[in-house]
């Protein structure tokens, strides 16, 4: 037993070490960029770059249109089955799945052949139009782990009871959707949206071949013509991850365990 | 609401046969999942099956197979094929056995309780944090002038691109994806490894098993399906893969994602039905994968309830 705990040791340390190593040296790397001493001037000229700003706010626009399409979707689909159609449940699960199986480079070819500027439903004719696909594209892409985090949250409450009585009181099934299971369950769906953030904020492939404004490619842009400027924008999309997923363990905090069944 | 208390009340004054009732409910009871399934059609399925219809069709629309088979007879793609094909499978496999070395170490090692929650929290962030930054960390550290790189240089006097060091190469594509395929790997075998019952153990110990054949003929046989379907997960995750590669060397890496997007961008194979047929082998080869995903995880969650 004593060796065991020896080699977790040895493990813990060396996977430790390969994962902070490339961390700390990109910290390091972006405070070099004034010679010989440490300075935060990477960081000054990334965010004050007027295109960080424009591109970052984009980003962050997409990400919310993003959000609120996919709760649109998945919310009222994962209720529906839970309620009604459990026998569903496999193929819904099994669609949700696909963008797993689908790589997104796929996904936003077939966008382009399909909802060309002289196609039936020209998407990518306007501007706001290729704004919108690149929204629907993004809740396509958050749809596993979207549809995952409202499904687990449906399952920690009474789905039945609660649409019984909120019936017997007269609420609509729009009333009980917006006013009584989306509150129930707003920590999971919360998780899945801050997950969904951290995917879509810093997205490349779509965002560049619908030929976007936003953070993936500008990302991209600076990461072939600079130095110091992509290990700084580095650390600020580890931190905006780091964050994302810490806020995602704070709710988890929140969240109740088990359905509270009347016995 | 309103129909179906309606519904309701015919049912409960007149009581209809099953099946007529069955047949009056059911468009009401479709129209709660028909926004997702047309979202799904539109945005999902139609314009894979788009492509994989394109696949199969020669430039006036007629059937052909051409496209398939030039996928194997030119050279460039179906060396970038076999590129993709052992990037993933090396980090997958890789990825696999070091996340579950690190997930056995902090569940089952001894080790002090911080080190179990610590991991799985950088885990979910380290499996997420991929494409473009990424690279940069790791140009950062092992590039040319990076930390890590000028350090083994000035104080070991090692020059590792005198070595034959390169991000373009495969082994030095996996050493990057790895650090988000060993997070990734932690992340779903953990929960795995926590499904081991101690009463297993006991019972194994009650009937006089050393160690080694506890792990061999218990720990081992109940991992190893959701051990092999995650190595899948992974493959399927690193076959996608585009940005991190692209942030290394642009276009100019021969793997089939960054050839699709080339060919997307620029038409360079002069060939728009060849880009269908690079994507639909795309799909066929995460699909099978995710096939195999799919079979293994029904055989592990017999035993992990």
């Amino acid at each position: 037993m004593k060796s065991g705990r020896f080699w977790a040791w040895v493990v813990f340390i060396l996977g430790a070490a390969y994962f902070f190593i490339p961390l700390l040296a990109t910290v390091e790397f972006s405070l070099r960029m004034r010679r010989g001493v440490h300075s935060f001037d990477a960081y000054q000229i990334v965010l004050g770059d007027p295109r960080f700003q424009a591109t970052f706010l984009y980003s962050v626009i997409a990400a919310v249109f993003t959000i609120i399409l996919g709760v649109l979707v998945v919310v009222p689909t994962a209720y529906w089955i839970r309620l009604r159609l459990p026998q569903l449940r496999p193929i819904v699960e099994f669609i949700t799945l696909l963008p797993l199986v689908i790589p997104a480079i796929v996904i936003v070819f077939g966008y382009i052949r399909m909802y060309g500027s002289n196609s039936p439903l020209p998407f990518l004719g306007s501007n706001m139009g290729a704004n919108a696909l690149l929204v629907i594209g993004y809740a396509t892409l958050a749809l596993p782990y979207m549809y995952r985090a409202v499904d687990t949250g449906l399952r920690t409450i009474d789905v039945r009871t609660l649409t019984e009585a909120a019936q017997i009181l007269g609420a609509g099934w729009g009333t009980i959707i917006g006013r009584v299971i989306l509150p129930n369950v707003l920590i999971a769906v919360l998780s899945g949206a801050f997950l969904t953030f951290a995917i879509v904020i810093g997205e490349f492939t779509m965002a560049s071949l619908l030929n976007r404004p936003a953070f993936g490619p500008y990302l991209q842009n600076i990461g072939a013509n600079r130095a110091y400027e992509p290990a700084a924008l580095a650390v600020i999309a580890f931190a905006i991850t780091w964050g994302c997923m810490s806020l995602i363990q704070i709710l988890s905090r929140f969240a109740p365990k088990s359905a509270n069944r009347p016995n | 609401m309103t129909d179906l208390s309606l519904s309701n009340q015919t049912m409960a004054a007149k009581p209809a046969p099953p099946n007529a009732a069955a047949a009056f409910r059911l468009p009401t009871q479709w129209i709660g999942v028909a926004p997702f399934f047309i979202f799904a059609l539109m945005f999902l399925i139609l314009p894979t099956l788009y492509l994989v219809v394109g696949a199969f069709q020669g430039r006036e629309g007629q059937f052909t197979l051409d496209n398939i088979l030039q996928l194997v007879s030119d050279p460039s793609i179906s060396n970038s094929y076999w590129v993709s094909i052992k990037i993933s499978f090396w980090s997958a496999i890789l990825g696999a056995f070091a996340g579950l070395a690190i997930a056995i170490a902090i569940v089952r090692g001894g080790l002090p309780g911080w080190t179990r929650s610590a991991t799985l929290t950088f885990s979910g962030v380290a499996s997420n944090f991929a494409g473009l930054p990424l690279a940069f960390a790791f140009i950062a550290t092992l590039g040319r002038v990076g930390i890590v790189t000028t350090l083994l240089r000035d104080v070991l006097n090692i020059n590792i691109y005198a070595m034959g060091f390169n991000f373009l190469t495969t082994s030095g594509l996996i050493a990057v994806y790895l650090f988000f395929q060993i997070p990734l790997m932690v992340v779903i075998i953990v929960p795995a490894i926590d499904g081991l019952k101690k009463e297993w153990g006991e019972a194994a110990a009650t009937l006089g098993a050393t160690q080694w054949q506890y792990w061999r003929m218990v720990v081992i046989p109940v991992i190893w399906p959701s051990f092999l379907g995650t190595v899948i997960l992974l493959f399927a995750n690193a076959f996608g893969a585009i940005a991190t590669a692209y942030a290394f060397a642009g276009p100019a890496l021969n793997i089939v994602p960054i050839k699709l997007y080339s060919q997307i961008n620029g038409d360079v194979l002069h060939n728009p039905q060849l880009g269908y047929a690079i994507a639909f082998g795309m799909i066929v080869i995460t699909g099978l994968a995710n096939v195999f995903y799919i079979w293994f995880r029904t055989r592990s969650e017999r035993w992990l309830k």
